[in-house]
């Protein structure tokens, strides 16, 4: 009897409707534009009948080719840079003696997840704008540096977790078979840590790939990536192109989150 | 000692921490352990043992004092340069490796030809009986089975000296017994010395040659299995192994003189040549005090309770002023010791038996 007596959500009143509501409410949005991406008509409420056609104008958009090509390079890059900062990072306040300061170190690590994003954006259109006029260089470079800042958080959440649930005794157990630091690290650390590296660079990846706030506020002109290019779109007449960009971006960001959860998923 | 001695501590001191707020987990110990030697440290937890090994091993690096390996000072060596091996209490076998990598890690890292390296590694595997095991992962291993591959990892590279640090304590009882002979056979086999932490008594006495009593950082007494269970020096060694039964008293010209007002005879080497007046402790195992019918020649005493364990009865018996003696009797067939709580009985205190400890 104490059994059925505890406490429990599931028994509550009208349970059933809010979960159907908040899932209703989370999915129904994204089911009606994978939907609407496959409609015949012009109108992106209207229905006319099942079509591939706003996949084949989109695809041979130049400025969404273009787009793509910018959005792709600038997280890999993005992705790369901040997996190695990330790493270094993870490696300095997981293993070693605790130093002083350490708390204050992990928030600085994680600035980018609290500070809000407008504000390190225009702070970032400022700062970029003197450089520019200093060095006359407006290259994708900015754009780059800056997804790389952001993203290093989200790469180094994953790779420290995995460290943290490293035994360390690893480590000393191939001290004492004669392993040097660096061999130690390359035969031990680097292949435990793996997943964790992957998940991270996977996670900084998406995070890249989805940025507008930052990417608007700091791009040259000519630099629109696949976001900015589609947020310049509903501004004008709005077409189901943009329906089939986002289910075409929304595949992609499902297949690596998938590979993420399934890499960070605890090996035994 | 004439021997080059395999590992030797010159007063050896580490301290954790700083300031006030210091610990010194070990104290000055010097020790040496000769070539070959099946060595033990044994002491409840916090004792020292742990660090002391470590120490030995390198992954720590002694406040004061040197390490020397096979007659060579290595205390400012780092652990990858010793010619030293260690079984992990946790095993630390490398989950990504498989059993045949773990087993070659050490050899790989030395830079040995890769035929060498596969010789060795096949040859461990035999010699710990997992040759069908060398393609797993240790994951897929039982306890006893990882247990080995850590072994055989150690081994493998031909340490001067293995340390093994607590090893089998995450066995069951059966897997334990087993290993131990195991271990013994593998200690016979190679002549490589080794050096091994327990907490665990009998698996002190059984497989060691010889043994060293650690408590709060220093080591209370050295000797072989039967000095040590025998000839305590002290109450903490006397407590430690095995049950001992403290009686106190002074000493006097004919024996020790109870606190009840008994007089006990005294061997020569048991009394050491204290003086008569001294207030000590006598010490005596259950299993050494002989039990009389009551009014026999001996120490009068009244049982007080009797408990059963099978192969052995512990009879508890109070004498006049209320010290209580345990004695050990072998259970007879019926299981029936035929004492009751009252029965008035004699205990004799053998004078071979019976060993004097200062207070």
């Amino acid at each position: 009897m104490a059994e059925a007596r505890r406490f429990s959500v599931s028994a509550m009143p009208g349970f059933r409707a809010i979960t159907l509501a908040a899932f209703a409410m989370l999915y129904a949005p994204i089911v009606i534009i994978v939907v609407y991406s496959f409609n015949a008509a012009e109108s992106i409420s209207v229905w006319g009948g099942l079509s591939l056609e706003w996949y084949g104008r989109a695809w041979e958009n130049e400025q969404v080719q273009e787009a793509t090509v910018r959005s792709l390079l600038v997280a890999s890059l993005a992705a790369a840079i901040s997996t190695v900062v990330a790493t270094a990072a993870a490696l300095g306040t997981t293993h070693g003696a605790p130093f002083p300061g350490r708390t204050f170190i992990y928030a600085a690590i994680n600035q980018p997840l609290m500070a809000p994003e407008i504000v390190t954006a225009v702070a970032l259109l400022i700062v970029f704008a003197s450089v520019k006029v200093a060095t006359g260089y407006t290259g994708l470079g900015y754009l780059i540096l800056a997804h790389s800042a952001f993203c290093v958080p989200f790469a180094y959440l994953p790779i420290r977790a995995r460290l943290e649930g490293m035994d360390l005794s690893l480590e000393t157990a191939a001290a004492d078979l004669y392993a040097t630091r660096w061999r130690t690290f390359r035969r031990v650390t680097l292949p435990l840590m793996a997943p964790g590296v992957a998940a991270g660079a996977m996670l900084a990846f998406v995070v890249s790939l989805d940025d507008v706030i930052i990417t608007e506020f700091v791009k040259s002109a000519g630099q629109d990536t696949l976001p900015t290019y589609m947020l310049g779109q509903l501004r004008r007449a709005v077409t189901p192109e943009v329906n089939a960009i986002s289910t075409a971006l929304l595949g992609l960001t499902v297949i690596l989150l998938t590979a993420f959860f399934l890499l960070s998923r605890k090996r035994d | 000692m004439q021997r080059q001695a395999a590992v030797e501590a010159r007063g050896a001191r580490k301290v954790y921490g700083s300031g006030p707020a210091a610990v010194a987990a070990l104290e000055r110990v010097s020790l040496e352990i000769a070539e070959g030697e099946f060595f033990t440290l044994l002491g409840p937890s916090g004792c020292g043992k742990t660090t002391l090994l470590r120490l030995i091993a390198g992954f720590e690096t002694p406040t004061e004092g040197q390490i020397l390996i096979g007659g060579a000072d290595v205390t400012a060596d780092p652990p990858n340069r010793r010619p030293v091996n260690t079984v992990f209490q946790s095993y630390a076998l490398f989950p990504h490796l498989t059993v045949a990598e773990n087993v070659g890690f050490g050899l790989d890292m030395l830079d040995k030809p890769k035929a060498e390296v596969r010789a060795t590694v096949a040859e461990m595997l035999a010699l710990v009986k997992l040759e069908a095991m060398a393609s797993r992962r240790p994951t897929q291993l039982s306890g006893g089975q990882q247990q080995r591959v850590a072994l055989a990892r150690a081994l493998a590279p031909r340490p001067k000296l293995l340390l093994l640090d607590e090893p089998l304590s995450a066995l069951d009882l059966k897997l334990r017994k087993e290993m131990q002979s195991e271990l013994k056979r593998l200690q016979r086999e190679t002549g490589i010395t080794f050096v091994f932490v327990t907490h665990d008594q009998e698996e002190a006495l059984t497989m060691s040659d010889r043994v060293a009593v650690m408590s709060g950082g220093s080591i209370q007494q050295v000797g072989a299995p039967r000095e040590i269970y025998n000839r305590p020096v002290n109450r903490f060694v006397a407590d430690f192994i095995g049950e001992t039964n403290f009686l106190q008293g002074a000493l006097e010209e004919g024996g020790f003189r109870l606190a009840s007002g008994a007089l006990v005879t005294l061997s020569d080497d048991a009394r050491g040549g204290r003086p008569s007046g001294a207030a000590a402790t006598l010490a005596i195992r259950p299993e050494q005090v002989r039990l009389g019918a009551g009014g026999e020649a001996g120490l009068p005493a009244t049982v007080s309770e009797t408990v059963y364990f099978g192969t052995d009865t512990h009879v508890h018996a109070r004498l006049a002023d209320g010290a209580e003696v345990v004695v050990r009797l072998q259970s007879p067939p019926s299981g029936e010791i035929g004492l009751s709580p009252g029965a008035a009985v004699t205990l004799r205190l053998p004078a071979e038996a019976v060993q004097v400890l200062d207070d």
